[in-house]
């Protein structure tokens, strides 16, 4: 069978990936997509602990749902706010978008 | 209230005039005069009662009227002052009041008090005359009203003077008087011979008064004191003094000092050497001249000598050898006597004859005291008060009359030229007769006039010590005082005009004529108290009384002189003889002086005072300025004191520099300009950390906070 | 080696090279893909757990929306012409070094947990873990607050990308 230990190194590696895709990608876009990678990560422990501690409790997965919940919303408002910095600046690079330089 | 009392008040009437016309009525003419000539009488009547009470007191001399104060506590010792009257005093405050109360009047009408202002008056020169009416007439002074506060000033300084019992207040009231003297001499302040005038007064008599000074200081640190009756009453105090020796010129204690005090004279009385500043004087008013340089100030040198008669004469006896100082005194006096006497000869301004001839009289009194004829200096001093301040009040009335000629014709000539007058007599009767009285009181008119009898006794006293030569030096003086006086009157009154100005002089208003009458009441009638016990048929009278009664000051009564015809015919001689030649001589005189021509180079030297004022100018005077100008001023206090100052100016300056340069612009400067820099380089360095990515942001975050998380979990969860 | 064990094997090597693929392409729409793939991974690796319903929402949501939404925001920001540069930024170094420190530290903290071995306890066979959680998300006792809260979350995410990308006013007042 499976130890939790694989799925709990699994998850450290996708988010490991996710913040390394956070903060080294230029474009505003990839770095939402780090973002959700980083997310299911999360995801994947959490419900990998509800599996291998409390199966009887259903928390862990009401947990996980609302992780759901708040990546969908996230990803809408980032979208949005990169679209319309898209529209002003012409431009979605991330090291470009520094008007609050010195 | 008692006499002493009363005799503290004395003084302070004129004093309060003083402050009550400058303070509050300078404007008002009246008021002002007012309050003087009211202040004046107040004085005149206080001295009237406390004389009244002097002469009816017993033995006056031993017991006199005194009163004093303790003022200054030095040491253990009390310093008094107060008020003494004797019979010294008592006579000397006769005269004063009545002729400084004479004299307030006077200058009420010379002032000219009523006249319309002059167009062209200003305060500081004498007033040229109103238009009235479409004539010039004389103009009101414009500083009326300070006249009468200087003048009650003055006042208050001989009242002090004579009242004192100290020599310290008597000083007070001299130096008082000295500055008043400055302050009327020079009373025209913007007429340039005045200014110098006065400064000449005042700064030749500072001399006697800085020896006079030092006297008083000699005399209180040898005594501990400087009241009358502690020092001159007292035969040990006397004979202590009379034979300590000074360790100056073999002089006693006593001689030095007064010596010292009797060069205070000299300066004050116009004495020769110091004789210079009276003529001059004669820049201010008329009624100044009168006050001061005859009747009072002049005379408070001569008072002075006579109350420090005992001292000065420590050591003499009766017939005796004379002690140093007063064979310097006698020789002063009689010299000075015959000097200004010749001067007076040859001077033409009707003031200037009378300013010698006060020279000369007090001359007189002075040589009188050096030979020991105590109460003869004494007689003279009261009369020649009265007749010389009649004879210069009534030249004042001349030269107004004169004045008003010279305004009525346009004419400019000098009003105060005796060549300019002449035939005064029927233009101006009053002033005639007063100034014949007072001018044959002067000659010593035998026996009616008070001259007389005062020159008669000095001449008498002289023969009878058998002190030949100044009995000779005063005969001769005497005989030129009629020549000069019946010159006098002669060209002024006598004659016919010789000026249109003179023929249309006229009498002066009732003001200035009333004094002139009263005073030569005075100049008739005071001699008659001194009338000799011993002299035929009138002696009689009033035997001796002024004899007996001034007599009494000092400790021992001075013997009379036994009557001796030869000095009364010497008298007789000189007075008519003078009086008659003089008449003679100038009866037909023109505008210049009939005896310029036979006297020659002497009549110049005569007439330009020996040259005394040009030599005083040479050996003093220029010194004096160079020495002032370049030395002091120049060289002192332009290169020394102010080169001292312009070099710490400029090491200020440099230091300021230096400090600025090296320390405040590098350090002071430097360290905030330093901080601000470092600031400003810190901030540009650190601000580079801002570069407004977030990922960058993001990145540091992550860096710290899991290093901090995982350091945490690995290393102390263990 | 167990079945399960193969499955979750190349399921993890799947996601992780899908993972690693999306973060260094350049291209975003196969980033993107890249994405969907992991995704899709995850979801099988839900199913291992036994989660069904979860990786069915998995699916439904993160691939059926999120993953189609960031591909048309991929399309209408197309007009960029930093995408032709390097798809990494000056910091990539310091990226690369913190998520390689992280990984490996997240690693041997899970080596030193204990209950790092336990397997999985076996499953109620009656227990119905859908009805369970549907139950557990509306009842007041359970998790009813939250589920309301993010309901209000999504409602504010709609109203808010709805401001955001509202298109701006074409006067030239607004042309700030």
């Amino acid at each position: 069978m499976i130890p939790l230990s694989w799925y709990l190194v699994l998850a450290a590696a996708l988010f490991s990936l996710g913040l390394y895709g956070v903060l080294a990608r230029k474009n505003a876009i990839a770095i939402l997509m780090g973002v959700e990678l980083m997310l299911n990560a999360v995801n994947v422990n959490l419900v990998a602990f509800w599996r291998y501690l409390t199966p009887d409790s259903v928390s862990g997965q009401a947990f996980a749902v609302m992780v759901f919940a708040v990546a969908a919303a996230e990803v809408a408002v980032g979208l949005a706010l990169v679209i319309s910095i898209y529209r002003r600046r012409k431009t979605v690079a991330a090291d470009e978008i520094n008007l609050m330089k010195w | 209230m008692t006499i002493a009392t009363l005799t503290w008040l004395i003084p302070l009437p004129p004093l309060l005039a003083f402050f009550l016309i400058l303070l509050f009525t300078r404007r008002n003419n009246a008021i002002s005069h007012i309050v003087g000539v009211g202040t004046a009488a107040l004085s005149w009547l206080l001295g009237m009662i406390v004389f009244i009470a002097a002469i009816g007191a017993e033995h006056l001399g031993e017991n006199p009227i005194t009163s004093s104060v303790g003022w200054l506590a030095l040491g253990d010792k009390i310093f008094s002052i107060g008020v003494l009257i004797d019979p010294l005093s008592a006579v000397t405050l006769f005269f004063v009041a009545w002729t400084v109360l004479m004299i307030f009047i006077y200058s009420i009408g010379y002032h000219n008090f009523g006249q319309p202002k002059g167009a062209h008056d200003v305060p500081g020169l004498p007033p040229e005359g109103a238009e009235e009416h479409g004539h010039r007439v004389p103009s009101v002074e414009p500083m009326y009203a300070r006249f009468f506060a200087f003048i009650g000033l003055f006042a208050f300084g001989m009242y002090t003077l004579v009242v004192s019992d100290n020599l310290l207040t008597l000083f007070v009231g001299w130096e008082i008087m000295g500055l008043c003297s400055y302050l009327l001499i020079g009373f025209w302040y913007a007429k340039p011979s005045a200014k110098a005038a006065a400064i000449k007064a005042f700064m030749t008599t500072r001399v006697g008064d800085v020896f006079m000074l030092l006297g008083i200081v000699a005399l209180y640190s040898a005594t501990g004191t400087l009241s009358f009756r502690e020092i001159l009453y007292s035969h040990e105090v006397l004979e202590t003094l009379a034979n300590t020796p000074a360790g100056v010129w073999g002089l006693s204690a006593a001689g030095l000092i007064g010596l010292l005090l009797f060069i205070g004279t000299v300066g004050k009385s116009a004495q020769w050497p110091l004789h210079v500043w009276l003529p001059d004087a004669m820049e201010g008013p008329t009624p100044v001249s009168a006050m001061i340089h005859a009747a009072t100030m002049v005379s408070a040198g001569v008072y002075m000598v006579l109350r420090m008669f005992p001292l000065l004469s420590a050591g003499w006896v009766e017939g005796g050898d004379l002690t140093t100082t007063m064979t310097v005194m006698a020789f002063i006096g009689a010299f000075t006597a015959l000097f200004a006497a010749t001067i007076a000869l040859a001077q033409k301004d009707i003031k200037r004859v009378l300013a010698y001839s006060t020279i000369s009289q007090l001359g007189y009194m002075i040589a009188a005291l050096g030979i020991g004829a105590y109460v003869a200096a004494a007689f003279h001093l009261v009369t020649h008060a009265f007749f010389k301040a009649l004879l210069f009040l009534g030249s004042g009335s001349v030269i107004h009359g004169m004045e008003h000629g010279v305004l009525h014709t346009g004419e400019h000539i000098d009003a105060q030229d005796m060549f300019n007058m002449g035939g005064l007599k029927s233009k101006m009767p009053i002033t005639f007769w007063t100034f014949l009285i007072g001018g044959f009181a002067l000659s010593g008119f035998p026996l009616i006039t008070a001259g007389f009898w005062s020159k008669d006794e000095i001449l008498a006293d002289a023969f009878a010590n058998g002190r030949w030569i100044v009995f000779g030096v005063l005969a001769l003086a005497a005989v030129l005082t009629a020549f000069y006086t019946m010159r006098q009157i002669t060209l002024t009154f006598l004659g016919t005009p010789r000026t249109k100005a003179a023929e249309h002089a006229s009498e002066s208003v009732r003001t200035m004529t009333l004094p002139l009458i009263v005073l030569a009441v005075f100049a008739i009638g005071a001699g008659w108290v001194g009338i000799p016990e011993s002299f035929p048929g009138i002696g009689g009278v009033l035997p001796s009384w002024f004899h007996d009664f001034v007599g009494g000051t000092l400790l021992e009564h001075p013997p009379a002189a036994v009557f001796n015809a030869t000095p009364l015919l010497v008298s007789f001689a000189v007075a008519l003889g003078g009086l008659g030649l003089g008449w003679l001589a100038y009866r037909r005189s023109g505008q210049t002086d009939p005896l310029r021509q036979p006297l020659g180079p002497i009549y110049t030297l005569l007439e330009r005072k020996y040259y005394f004022d040009e030599l005083y100018d040479w050996l003093f005077v220029r010194p004096v300025k160079w020495f002032a100008e370049q030395f002091t001023y120049l060289f002192l206090d332009r290169q020394v004191i102010d080169g001292i100052l312009h070099r710490i100016a400029r090491a200020a300056f440099s230091l300021g520099r230096i400090f600025r340069t090296y320390f405040d612009a590098p350090v002071v400067n430097g360290f905030g300009d330093f901080t601000a820099s470092v600031t400003q380089s810190f901030g540009r360095a650190l601000r580079k950390i801002q570069t407004g990515q977030v990922q960058q942001y993001l990145l540091f975050v992550a860096l710290l906070a899991f290093g901090g998380l995982f350091y945490y979990l690995l290393t102390i969860l263990q | 080696m167990t079945v399960e064990q193969a499955v979750f094997l190349f399921t993890s090597f799947l996601i992780l090279f899908s993972g690693f693929m999306m973060v260094t392409r350049q291209n975003l729409v196969h980033a993107a893909l890249y994405l969907v793939v992991a995704l899709f991974g995850v979801a099988v690796i839900f199913v291992l757990l036994e989660a069904g319903f979860l990786a069915v929402v998995q699916v439904l949501v993160y691939i059926g929306a999120i993953a189609i939404l960031m591909i048309f925001a991929v399309m209408l920001t197309r007009g960029d012409v930093s995408q032709e540069q390097e798809p990494v930024n000056a910091n990539f170094g310091w990226a690369l070094l913190l998520a390689a420190l992280f990984c490996f530290g997240l690693i041997v903290l899970i080596g030193q947990w204990p209950a790092i071995d336990s397997q999985a306890p076996a499953l109620d066979p009656e227990a119905d873990t859908v009805l369970d959680l549907g139950a557990a998300l509306v009842s007041p006792d359970a998790y009813v607050i939250p589920f309301e809260v993010a309901s209000v979350l999504l409602l504010a995410a709609l109203i808010g990308a709805l401001v955001v990308a509202r298109p701006q006013k074409k006067n030239p007042r607004s042309a700030k």
